[in-house]
């Protein structure tokens, strides 16, 4: 069996959001399990099942040369900047 | 460097680098918490078809799904750490993984499916809310969507305890028996004195565990008491006394020769369960076959 991961959509006009993986030999089996599995209690208005090794995941060690450079952009962030007094609707 | 991580509360990811003496307890821990789940089913799988009503069976139907659902949600946790699911199941049905000794006890009566809610799902989540803050993300994800599924189920044992204790005074009785035979082993739930359980302090350090046995132990007698009071039961124990001081209940000790009888195997109903998740397994072997064969055979024809 193949590994799938589970994705829920909570209702429409959200995300979807990994939720969690389960087992399965298709898509099919994959989308029927992760319904019994994973939305027991409303949780989801859709599902989406994606093939776990269909993923491709950034490497943790590449964490600090793939994110950092936006750490010192921090002009990026609205509140990098002084709003004269007085001055409204910015 | 790693435990510096930890302490500090960042998440280990399954990618992450990791010492093996990380990995390997916390393998261990969540697979037999895998395994807890999956044999808890049939404790009360036992009175599905003999529920008092047909919106009593309805509920407990819907507490043994959840079990699975949290059986499932925790292996897939488990294999995150590079152990795979057959390797898992293989080591629980050749009985050379554990899993928690409270569900070798038998539930002769409808009031155990109580006691099961109030007491064992009381304990397990007095155990598993701290889980949802462990270091390790797969498994604190895991624990988070069970402890939100678990209040249900302490609800309604709950629930059909008050409905006994209000009733005759046969149902009253077998409530009172169901107390005094589950007390002692929920209690044994939340493992040896701290003086006695070695991994303990490590597993504080590196957070996957917040409290000790006993502080849990001491919370979980705080919580329960008044409520066995609320239902006009008496707890099985002689030396159990408020104290006025320290705001806690005294308690007497478990008889952690019967844990140990129990946890090596040789409990009431251990090797009925065994035996009983074995035949499961073996009986519904062909549908996996057949959907794997199903599976092969849809795959040839859309490739044609």
């Amino acid at each position: 069996m193949q590994l799938w991961e589970v994705f829920l959509r909570a209702r429409s006009g959200l995300h979807h959001q990994h939720v969690g993986s389960l087992h399965a030999v298709d898509a099919e089996m994959a989308l029927e399990s992760a319904r019994d599995v994973f939305t027991r209690r409303g949780e989801a208005a859709g599902i989406w099942v994606v093939p776990s090794a269909a993923i491709v995941a950034s490497d943790p060690a590449d964490k600090d040369s793939l994110f950092e450079p936006a750490d010192d952009k921090i002009y990026r962030h609205p509140t990098f900047f002084d709003v004269p007094d007085g001055v409204a609707n910015l | 460097m790693f435990e510096a991580r930890v302490a500090a509360e960042d998440k280990v990811e399954p990618k992450d680098w990791m010492p093996e003496a990380y990995r390997k307890p916390l393998v261990r821990q969540i697979s037999q918490h895998a395994h807890s789940e999956i044999i808890g089913m049939q404790p009360e799988g036992n009175w599905l078809a003999r529920a008092p009503s047909l919106r009593r069976k309805a509920i407990l139907l819907a507490k043994v799904q959840d079990e699975a659902g949290h059986g499932l949600y925790l292996y897939a946790a488990a294999e995150t750490l590079g152990t795979s699911r057959e390797e898992m199941v293989d080591q629980l049905l050749a009985g050379t993984a554990k899993y928690s000794s409270i569900f070798n006890y038998p539930t002769p009566t409808w009031a155990d499916i109580g006691a099961i809610g109030w007491l064992v799902d009381g304990a397990a989540i007095m155990n598993q809310v701290p889980l949802c803050r462990c270091s390790y993300g797969p498994y604190a994800r895991a624990m988070k969507r069970i402890c939100r599924e678990e209040s249900f189920h302490q609800r309604q044992g709950f629930d059909i305890l008050v409905t006994l204790c209000n009733g005759s005074d046969a149902q009253r009785a077998m409530a009172q028996d169901a107390l005094d035979r589950w007390w002692w082993p929920s209690l044994m739930m939340f493992g040896p004195n701290d003086d006695a359980s070695p991994n303990s302090e490590r597993s504080m350090r590196w957070r996957i565990k917040r409290f000790s046995n006993d502080e849990l132990r001491q919370r979980f007698v705080d919580a329960t008491v008044p409520q066995a009071q609320f239902l006009g039961l008496r707890v099985p124990d002689e030396e159990l006394a408020y104290d006025q001081t320290t705001g806690h209940w005294r308690f007497g000790e478990p008889d952690w020769d019967e844990f140990r009888r129990v946890l090596s195997g040789d409990g009431p109903m251990n090797a009925q369960r065994l035996e009983h998740r074995k035949r499961a397994y073996d009986d519904g072997g062909w549908v996996l076959d057949a959907a794997e064969a199903h599976a092969a055979k849809h795959a040839t024809t859309t490739a044609a």
